[in-house]
């Protein structure tokens, strides 16, 4: 079932204005205008280097932008404001994933540390993301492809209204792929965001994701 | 609540999953106190002189290796980022991991000191005295230990930094707790230095895990 249509028209979930983003003296970008509208996937593009981790980062409040701001539904926030943080579950490059706990005490610890905890019990997760058998082994012990599993299963047991995901589809293997697609899918259908950035074409059957790049800056 | 005790359980899991390691501080503090009255001299007096001191030495350079182990490798492992990102308050968050730091190196300390207490011939009216300021003293080394960890958890190599950074701050913790276990053992009262001691926690228990949580956000941008 698409989102209604009104929704995404009013009124962006999530807005930058005029965001600028300076490392020392390198510009990363400026003046960058990103809305993402409920019931929508934004797939960020750009060159390696470009700053779209940085973008995702400031989102999520760990990073200060150097210039502009953000809206959250048509108001202004501070960036890392906690009505923002309570609606944002964010999966980074680094997983934040605990190598000498078990996926199952990791997901533990995600939830307490959540907002509010969906219906998906912690096996049901694990299970959906094709580790079940692996709930109780030390992460230290699982694949690359296996840990980034552990990370995403944080999205199906902790209720948020925008994900915020880098390089998802890292060391997945097809299937893993599919998965995650179908979890976006499940996700945008139930009212919420994403926000992706990745090298792989994000398929959502009907729903296409929308691209933003992000122009080099002069 | 729930995210208080979640993170301090999963820290306590955390030292458990690394006993080696997390046993370090202790074998390092039993072995400085071993050790000095075979370098000084063994004799009574000697011993009874400089034994409140070396022992508050010991138990501050011991809380010192095993600071690091509170924010280093959640930075590390992108742990970090979680817990900033997460609705929860991050001063509950870092007062959390305080107190699981001061379960697995406080407690031990406490558990090891009347041992220790013997083997610099300390007299035994004194102990109480001891375990008291150890009560006292010890989760301040935690909690102001945590904000020095919290502004070099980004640094490659912080350890050094962290040292310079931490150990001005201990020095109220050694000067009360080296005078109230020397007056003990010397039959005074004690109840000053305990009090500033009681003092000095309650204020690092409150103030140090804002202090922190505004350092991680530094620290992690």
């Amino acid at each position: 079932m698409p989102p209604p249509e009104h929704e995404s028209d009013s009124q962006p979930l999530l807005e930058t204005v005029a965001l600028s983003c300076a490392r020392g003296e390198r510009v990363l970008f400026e003046n960058l205008d990103v809305s993402i509208a409920a019931g929508e996937v934004v797939q960020v593009l750009g060159e390696n280097g470009s700053g779209k981790t940085t973008l995702l980062r400031i989102l999520c409040g760990l990073q200060p932008p150097s210039g502009g701001h953000i809206r959250w539904r048509g108001r202004e926030v501070a960036p890392g404001a906690p009505e923002l943080r309570s609606e944002i579950q964010y999966v980074g490059h680094a997983g934040g994933v605990k190598l000498d706990l078990t996926p199952r005490e990791n997901l533990d610890v995600a939830i307490a540390l959540g907002a509010r905890p969906t219906a998906t019990t912690v096996d049901a997760a694990l299970a959906r993301l094709d580790i079940g058998m692996l709930g109780g082994s030390p992460v230290r012990t699982l694949s690359a492809g296996q840990r980034q599993r552990v990370a995403l299963a944080r999205l199906l047991t902790c209720a948020s209204l925008l994900w915020v995901l880098d390089e998802p589809f890292t060391a997945l293997d097809a299937d893993g792929v599919a998965t995650i697609d179908a979890m976006l899918r499940e996700h945008i259908e139930a009212g919420g965001s994403a926000i992706v950035t990745s090298h792989h074409p994000v398929a959502l059957g009907q729903v296409t994701p929308r691209p933003v790049s992000i122009p080099r800056a002069a | 609540m729930n995210a208080f005790l979640a993170v301090a359980r999963r820290d306590l899991l955390l030292a458990v999953r690394h006993r080696a390691e997390a046993a370090n501080p202790l074998l390092f503090f039993l072995v400085v106190v071993a050790l000095v009255p075979l370098g000084l001299s063994p004799r009574r007096e000697t011993l009874e002189l400089i034994a409140p001191g070396v022992f508050w030495i010991g138990a501050l350079l011991a809380t010192l290796l095993s600071l690091e182990r509170m924010f280093r490798s959640d930075f590390d492992d992108g742990s970090l980022e979680l817990m900033l990102v997460s609705p929860q308050p991050l001063p509950l968050i870092v007062l959390a991991k305080i107190v699981a730091h001061w379960l697995a190196t406080g407690l031990p300390l406490l558990v090891a000191a009347p041992l220790i207490a013997l083997l610099l011939g300390l007299p035994a009216r004194s102990l109480a005295v001891l375990l008291a300021a150890l009560v006292l003293g010890t989760p301040t080394l935690s909690a102001v230990g945590a904000i020095g960890v919290a502004l070099t958890a980004g640094l490659r190599r912080g350890g050094m930094l962290l040292s310079l950074l931490v150990l001005p701050l201990y020095i109220p913790v050694l000067v009360f707790a080296a005078s109230a276990v020397s007056a003990a053992a010397g039959g005074l009262p004690a109840a000053g230095q305990l009090y500033l001691l009681g003092a000095l926690a309650a204020l690092s228990l409150t103030l140090a895990p804002l202090a922190a949580a505004a350092a991680l956000r530094i620290s992690v941008s």
